[in-house]
């Protein structure tokens, strides 16, 4: 018992600032691509052609729900033209918007103000990983531990779908699973949510066009939120719920 | 050691296919069966096709049949084949080692392991054979198929998954017990399908690399690290000594991390709190010493055949060192928590038992079998890259229990950290990526490297321009989730979950 007490009192306080205060993320992050067209040399196509799941189109535009942040556009580009920035700030509520240009809108989602109204101060979720890796599943366990301690925001990863509001899906929805996520999705009570997670999620990630997935959530489950990445870090994700709650 | 018929190699070693012995189905089974007894292993048993070697001019597929077995105790792994066309006789009744790849081979090729006790599918796909009515194994639709039940009064059944009550990936447990005590519990999986095995065929392709990033996500240093490993032989790549140090750190980060968060869960499955918490943040500041390296926690984007992708200068070297002194500090404060509260000791100890025996007989490999006082460990038996040069010492323990799974955790962490310090010590100097050539043509390579949760084993078939003709990926899962099954039988069904999670075993990585 003594022993416990000790301990506890050398264990420090974890809990970061955000969001009232700016995270320090790793210098070597990446996060929200930057695109230089000035720099572009539009009849390369070397990026194009080195990105594996097909996220970069014509015209140095990015689709950041299939972009696995591999760095292997950054690499095959002779003119520095793409870069990545410390931007954990991804999440979007419309498929649309993940579509990147140099110019497009700060991305963020919001919910309607009756689903506000519900939801902002108490989001119980329930998470399905339907062919995920277990990364997404890992940073978002993670938004449980101390150090980003989501219940302080009244938002809890619950046991049942009959307790829950809303969905985090991860993973490209693998056929396999497709029959167990149309019914847990059918036993969360009205109204409710869908937030996918991760390129495979949102797009099917590394898995795009396997005849053993379903490229992601959409084909069968209305989706409120996406959130990109490979994995998302814990704060793109912490960030896409609270700014779909409107708790930003 | 019979060893007559097989040929030997060793790890991240690269042989002509012809080279692998071939012969008759009875011989191939008396060979692989004799040299288990004598204390080999079977890493890898497979099934490639051989359409593109012999014109179709049977009705079905030939599939040829290799094993490739690892003799722990002389460092050396040997491979002998086999060709099959209908079926063949079982493995398994004189190899219980054999019984899940032979219900992978019988589930991809349609080839059928006559005398097999346990047929059954193990991910529930469509057979990989083209002819789409020769689906011969079986049923394909998820879950669905003969499970064992048990009969008479008071036996009753319960059925988990495949959606479970946390955040964790989808699986089947179907327990047969009776009253609180289990007698069984079947396993059944698939629900994470992705066709990554058929999906890598025609490769190297700018895919691939993703796909062993991806493959199971907690583990993806140790399968870049495995699927770099085999390139380079395959394209007689030497890398630059510090890219290998680089990756020995990388992968001893990742050992930290998931170790440190499995200890953190025990601790939260027999409900004591302050070991959970202070891991669960512990375990976070192990992924940020990688994303300090190359940007993602989980390590995405380092490992490249050829080397790495990232640098680790001084300014980085000394950042890490103070983070994993502050890291042990605080977790030894954690840790020593479990071992000091006769309350967790309780729970601990005497539970999910597997004996030795069992961790020989079903293969086990990673902490499970060194719980069970079996030295097996590929850093060790077979050194690879960095730890051709620094050794880190096995860590074992006696008792099969959970507490002895957690830990030879703690052991390994200890030695991780200490083995990532002396690294930072003897920082070689140099490049860290090196050009990669073209794969040799015909050629078959083995490349096998310790993950978290112990063997994983890759192996590559080329064809006559140098691309993929067959890969096949082994983690360390694909032993091990039997092992779990036994170590529920006689236990109370409440102990599942501290069962579950001293195993911690990967549901994608099995399912692929």
């Amino acid at each position: 018992m003594m022993n416990v007490l000790a301990t506890a009192l050398k264990q420090k306080k974890w809990t970061i600032d955000y969001p009232k205060g700016e995270p320090v993320l790793p210098e070597r992050f990446r996060g929200l691509p930057v695109l230089d067209p000035a720099k572009c040399n539009s009849n390369c196509h070397a990026c194009i052609e080195a990105c594996p799941t097909g996220a970069l189109k014509e015209g140095l535009i990015i689709d950041l729900g299939r972009c696995l942040f591999c760095n292997q556009c950054v690499r095959a580009c002779p003119d520095g033209a793409i870069s990545f920035s410390r931007e954990f700030r991804m999440a979007a509520g419309t498929r649309e918007a993940l579509i990147y240009k140099n110019n497009s809108p700060k991305l963020s989602a919001s919910l309607d103000k009756e689903s506000k109204r519900l939801f902002s101060r108490s989001l119980k979720l329930r998470q399905v990983s339907a062919g995920g890796c277990g990364a997404c599943e890992a940073d978002t366990n993670v938004l449980g531990t101390i150090v980003y301690d989501l219940g302080r925001f009244g938002v809890q990863f619950v046991a049942s779908p009959r307790h829950a509001d809303g969905l985090l899906i991860t993973g490209p929805v693998s056929q396999n699973m497709q029959l167990a996520l149309e019914k847990t999705y059918k036993a969360l009570p009205a109204p409710k949510l869908v937030i996918a997670t991760g390129a495979c999620s949102i797009s099917g990630g590394p898995y795009i066009d396997h005849p053993e997935v379903l490229n992601g959530a959409d084909p069968i489950l209305p989706v409120d939120l996406y959130i990109p990445g490979c994995p998302p870090h814990p704060l793109t994700i912490l960030h896409g719920i609270l700014s779909l709650l409107g708790r930003l | 050691m019979n060893l007559t018929s097989f040929r030997q190699l060793r790890n991240c070693q690269t042989i002509p296919v012809d080279d692998a012995p071939l012969v008759m189905p009875t011989a191939f089974r008396n060979a692989v069966i004799t040299s288990v007894n004598e204390g080999a292993r079977i890493c890898a048993l497979f099934g490639v096709p051989e359409d593109n070697i012999v014109p179709q001019v049977f009705s079905q597929t030939m599939i040829r049949l290799f094993a490739i077995l690892a003799h722990d105790t002389k460092g050396i792994l040997s491979v002998i084949s086999t060709n099959v066309h209908d079926s063949y006789p079982a493995l398994t009744p004189d190899c219980p080692q054999a019984h899940w790849f032979e219900r992978e081979i019988f589930e991809q090729w349609g080839i059928k392991p006559e005398g097999h006790p346990w047929l059954k599918p193990i991910r529930f796909h469509k057979n990989y054979n083209k002819n789409e009515d020769q689906n011969r194994s079986g049923d394909t639709v998820i879950g669905v198929t003969d499970y064992f039940r048990l009969e008479g009064s008071e036996i009753h059944e319960v059925a988990v998954g495949p959606v479970h009550a946390g955040i964790i990936e989808p699986g089947h447990f179907r327990f047969e017990c009776h009253g609180e005590n289990v007698y069984h519990l079947e396993i059944s999986l698939g629900y994470q399908h992705r066709g990554i095995e058929q999906a890598l065929i025609g490769g190297p392709a700018k895919r691939t690399l993703p796909y062993m990033e991806t493959l199971a996500g907690d583990t993806t240093i140790g399968h870049a690290t495995a699927y770099a490993n085999l390139m380079e032989t395959l394209t007689g790549t030497p890398i630059p000594p510090r890219a290998s140090a680089i990756r020995g750190i990388a992968m001893e980060l990742e050992r930290l991390a998931n170790h440190t968060g499995d200890l953190g869960a025990l601790a939260s499955d027999v409900g004591f709190l302050p070991t959970a918490s202070y891991c669960g943040r512990i375990r976070g500041d192990f992924l940020n010493m990688t994303a300090l390296i190359c940007g993602s926690r989980f390590g995405r984007g380092l490992i490249m055949p050829g080397g790495v992708a990232f640098n680790l200068d001084d300014h980085l070297g000394n950042q890490l060192k103070d983070r994993l002194k502050n890291g042990l500090h605080d977790l030894t404060g954690a840790v020593n928590l479990l071992w000091d509260t006769p309350s967790v000791l309780a729970r601990f100890e005497n539970t999910g038992i597997i004996s030795a025996k069992a961790v020989v007989d079903l293969g086990l490999v990673g902490p499970a079998a060194r719980a069970c006082d079996i030295v097996r460990d590929v850093r060790y038996d077979f050194p690879f890259g960095i730890f051709r040069f620094s050794q880190i010492p096995v860590s074992t323990w006696n008792t099969g229990d959970v507490f002895a799974r957690a830990y030879v955790r703690w052991l390994e962490i200890q030695r991780s950290i200490a083995f990532i310090q002396r690294q930072l010590e003897i920082w070689p100097e140099g490049n860290i990526v090196a050009e990669i050539k073209k794969p040799a043509a015909n050629s078959m390579a083995i490349s096998m490297v310790e993950g978290w949760r112990g063997e994983i084993c890759h192996v590559a078939l080329t064809d006559n321009l140098g691309h993929f003709r067959h890969y096949k990926i082994m983690d360390p899962s694909f032993h091990n989730w039997f092992g779990l099954a036994m170590a529920m039988r006689n236990q109370q069904i409440s102990d599942f979950p501290i069962c579950n999670k001293s195993f911690n075993l990967s549901y994608c990585g099995h399912d692929l």
